[in-house]
């Protein structure tokens, strides 16, 4: 796939569709990587199955609160610095990236990387969306170590955690990355050739990119972008239910930047009368009650959307009184198994309802 | 009879026409559609000296005008009048990866300069420094500036709309070196998110010299007429600030005229949901009405291909308007069949020079007016100067204008059902009587002067922030008596209280405190309550605390 100006335009908006509303808005990494393009550079996207086994691939992205990710901008040292490191522990050269999530700005943070370090990226991801925490990533669930894994900030500061419980390595990249002012550059989980073909979810890149288009293409001809938009995820075969959960106006936000992380509550108001969405988020939509009744959980996607333009709003974008769309659709089935619901179901968010598929909830899976 | 407290003044100068309109509290007294002229204030003068005239009263009797002016949107579509612009943006090392202007258009990129100076400074999220403010780059950079003749100044600094001290400092540290400079603060015009408010603080910062000469020349045509009464400019959310603010504050204004165009036409027909084309010279702008309000659009919104988080309504522009060019070859205009490739519509424009270059008006380019008036849809101009047009190529060109107005409809409708389409503007003859997706199309009385109803029926908006202290309070009351703070300060402003909103919230947690507290930034925005005399010097007030 040649990544062209539009190409990576469908990419943005098909990466902030799966953030469900979280990794930051891809606006940004769209311009750094507009930036690497002008300079010459070219990405080039390979597939799993041609990782040779041996081979280095280095999982990376941005940890850290995306509202703080909006005024903290990088200094653009950040990447190379952390995976240079990287090669330094490892005493080894990368041979390609991959975004360590395919949400929000992080599903192109790693264009611009593999830009700066003249290596491919790998068309996958290791969670098919967005999660808060490192460990929620389908690496650790798999049971790879997130080890060695580096952090670098703006201020060229370079952290190196060695650690073989990946919990851990959360918890203590999670506060370096509040000491380096709430938002960092981390490289974790790095996979042999084997390992990213046997538990990266394959495609994402490629996916995105065609929710992007499809949605594009839509506008273009005048028809609806969200039925554009449901269709192109049912015709993924990774995200096979979607749909519209509420129509409706912001009437509250209530959003912290705590611990590392933006965490908060939004309440819309149906412009129809019926009744009042919640939705709560940590980074990510986690959980939405219609009317007082559950409609979509984590893993499941859940994004706010403009309900005209049927633009994507990340967590650190919303606003009192958009008028938005809140829009659901299944995770890939890989994060729906029993032992990843332990990382990523809503227990693990602390949550006492067990994880019940939005296709059931909303009645999707009788038509 | 007139009352002398509630008679206003509406004006609204456009880049084809100059319209004003006198009002005694909700009627139209007198109106004026004249053309805009190379002299702003000659152009202006000349419409309310005819309103004046029309309605018999002195200007004396006036207590307030209103100017909603396209002059800034102009400057930044077609790049004209932009003075270039230093920039100094504290936040290095961070944000070096995407310096000023990244992703700006290259000709607006280009009017600005490059006269960017990254400098160490800027807020962490929890209150730290980024770096220490560097203060010898600040001075250096003044002085820079003061040596190429630059003038306007925009400083930015990493979470400034928290904590803007360090922007304050390095003003008084260019002040210094450079006392003519004229400074954007950023954190006086735009809340968190860098990029955006950045590139605000730019455009402003460009804009600075046109919009002292705009203020100006509007004051001195008010001088000219003997008018005392305070001259306000319409915002882009509806409500109004004084000449001096929007001297200082240009931007502010971008986008006021869709925003008084919806108003007035929905002040016009009384209704609150509908579809609203405003026709003008050169593009119609399709808005939505949604409760009264124009539809705003959630996402960031691009001033002149520059993003901003301004709140703006959501609009579309399509390149037809009264002085729009038909294209179609002139052997063609008596053919019994018009092919589509032979006819083109727009998107140019002949602009104000309407009445020069038109065919009614004695010229030789075919505009869309001209054939407006061959299908009887309008009666102006001399219309024996019409080149004969077959029904074929009237029907052609009848049809195409049919279907740019039918698919900018479908664009901006949401609902499936028709809706109902106000036609305004000058050029509001243009849109036909059956549409499809309209299940009516109303042409309200003064349609042509809507803009100018619209700026002359301005809102009233009130603004506080503060820090509230959740510990002490509970969120959900603390917001709530704070709501009904910034409505009350709305009513006594002059709104009408039922129609107060609460149209921002911005609540930013201040982590850097102990306990649970947060900076709360709060605007209610109401329509003027009938013969809100007071209105205006408190209502003003209130905006004004908040720049």
């Amino acid at each position: 796939m040649r990544f062209d100006a539009t190409a990576l335009l469908d990419l943005a908006y098909g990466a902030a569709f799966l953030g469900s509303g979280g990794g930051g808005d891809p606006y940004y990494g769209r311009l750094l990587c507009e930036a690497e393009l002008a300079r010459d550079k070219s990405i080039e996207l390979i597939q799993l199955g041609e990782l040779p086994d041996g081979a280095l691939v280095a999982p990376c992205g941005w940890i850290g609160a995306p509202t703080v990710s909006v005024e903290k901008l990088p200094s653009g040292r950040e990447t190379v610095a952390g995976l240079r490191r990287l090669e330094e522990v490892m005493g080894r050269r990368i041979d390609a990236v991959l975004p360590v999530e395919i949400g929000g700005g992080n599903g192109l943070a790693p264009l611009a990387a593999a830009m700066q370090l003249g290596v491919p990226v790998v068309d996958a991801d290791g969670m098919g969306r967005a999660f808060p925490e490192s460990q929620m990533a389908i690496f650790n669930i798999r049971g790879l170590s997130a080890c060695p894994s580096v952090l670098t900030d703006a201020n060229g500061t370079v952290t190196v955690i060695e650690n073989s419980d990946n919990l851990a390595h959360e918890r203590i990249a999670r506060g370096v990355s509040v000491a380096m002012g709430g938002i960092a550059h981390m490289v974790e989980y790095p996979l042999s050739g084997r390992e990213a073909r046997a538990h990266a979810i394959g495609g994402s890149i490629s996916t995105a990119v065609a929710i992007g288009r499809a949605v594009r293409e839509a506008r273009a001809a005048g028809e609806d972008p969200f039925e554009a938009l449901f269709a192109a995820l049912r015709a993924t075969g990774i995200y096979r239910y979607a749909g519209s959960l509420f129509d409706g106006k912001i009437t509250d936000l209530e959003r912290e930047t705590r611990a590392g992380f933006s965490i908060g509550r939004l309440t819309i108001d149906g412009l129809h009368g019926e009744g009042e969405m919640e939705l709560l988020f940590q980074n990510e939509n986690l959980l939405a009650r219609r009317a007082g009744t559950i409609c979509a959980m984590v893993p499941d996607i859940i994004t706010v959307m403009d309900r005209e333009t049927a633009d994507t709003i990340t967590t650190e974008r919303l606003k009192y009184g958009q008028r938005v769309k809140i829009v659901g659709a299944s995770a890939p089935n890989i994060l729906r198994e029993r032992r990843a619901l332990d990382f990523v179901g809503p227990e693990a968010f602390g949550f006492d309802d067990p994880y019940r598929p939005i296709e059931a909830l909303n009645g999707w899976d009788r038509h | 009879m007139i009352g002398a407290c509630s008679v206003r003044v509406g004006v609204d100068v456009g880049g084809t026409n100059t319209d004003a309109v006198l009002m005694d509290g909700r009627e139209v007294v007198a109106w004026t559609k004249a053309q805009t002229t190379a002299d702003v204030s000659g152009g202006v003068a000349s419409a309310i000296r005819t309103v004046l005239e029309d309605a018999g009263i002195a200007p004396g009797a006036i207590s307030s005008v209103m100017i909603g002016t396209t002059h800034f949107t102009n400057a930044l579509v077609e790049r004209k009048h932009l003075s270039p612009v230093g920039i100094l943006r504290l936040a290095s090392p961070s944000g070096e990866a995407l310096p000023p202007k990244t992703g700006w258009p290259a000709g607006l990129s280009g009017s600005i300069g490059d006269h960017v100076f990254l400098l160490g400074g800027g807020y962490e999220v929890d209150g730290r420094e980024i770096a220490p403010l560097d203060e010898a780059g600040v001075r250096e950079a003044a002085h820079t500036l003061r040596n190429a003749g630059i003038f306007a100044i925009a400083i930015i600094s990493a979470f400034a709309p928290v904590n803007n001290a360090m922007e304050m400092r390095a003003a008084e540290i260019v002040k210094e070196e450079f006392p003519d400079a004229v400074l954007t603060l950023s954190s006086a015009i735009g809340r968190i998110g860098l990029i955006e408010r950045e590139n605000a603080a730019i455009l402003n910062a460009a804009l600075s010299d046109l919009a002292v000469r705009i203020a100006a020349s509007f004051e001195e045509a008010l001088r000219g007429l003997g008018i005392e009464a305070p001259l306000y400019i319409s915002q882009n959310d509806g409500t109004l600030i004084s000449a001096a603010q929007a001297a200082a504050y240009p931007v502010m204004t971008i986008g006021s005229g869709p925003t008084n165009s919806m108003r007035g036409a929905a002040f016009l027909t009384g209704l609150t949901d509908a579809i609203v084309m405003d026709v003008g010279g050169t593009t119609t702008d399709i808005g939505v009405l949604a409760n009264g309000f124009p539809r705003e659009s959630s996402v960031a919104v691009d001033i002149g291909g520059v993003r901003t988080n301004f709140r703006m309504p959501d609009i579309l522009a399509i390149g037809l308007g009264g002085g729009t060019r038909i294209h179609l070859d002139e052997a063609l205009y008596e053919a019994e069949a018009i092919d589509d490739a032979a006819l083109r519509i727009g998107p140019d424009s002949v602009g104000f020079r309407i009445v020069e270059d038109a065919r009614l008006f004695g010229g030789d380019t075919l505009t869309a007016s001209d054939v407006g008036v061959a299908l009887g849809l309008a009666r102006f101009g001399a219309p024996e100067k019409l080149p004969a047009l077959s029904d074929a190529a009237l029907s052609a060109i009848a049809s195409r204008i049919r279907d740019m107005l039918e698919e900018g409809i479908d664009r901006m409708k949401t609902a499936r059902l028709d809706a109902t389409v106000l036609a305004v503007g000058g050029g509001a003859f243009l849109v036909p009587d059956i549409l499809k997706g309209a299940a009516q199309v109303i042409r309200p009385p003064h349609a042509p002067i809507a803009n100018a109803v619209g700026a002359a029926i301005a809102q009233v908006g009130a603004q506080i922030e503060k820090v509230l202290d959740y510990d002490a309070t509970p969120r959900a009351e603390a917001l709530d008596a704070m709501k009904a703070d910034v409505a009350a300060q709305a009513v006594a402003a002059g709104g009408d209280a039922a129609t107060v909103q609460i149209v921002e919230v911005e609540e930013i947690f201040l982590s850097y405190l102990p306990g649970r507290a947060a900076q709360v930034r709060m605007k209610a925005v109401a329509d003027l309550a009938e013969g809100g005399d007071r209105v205006h010097a408190d209502a003003v007030a209130g905006v004004a605390h908040a720049l």
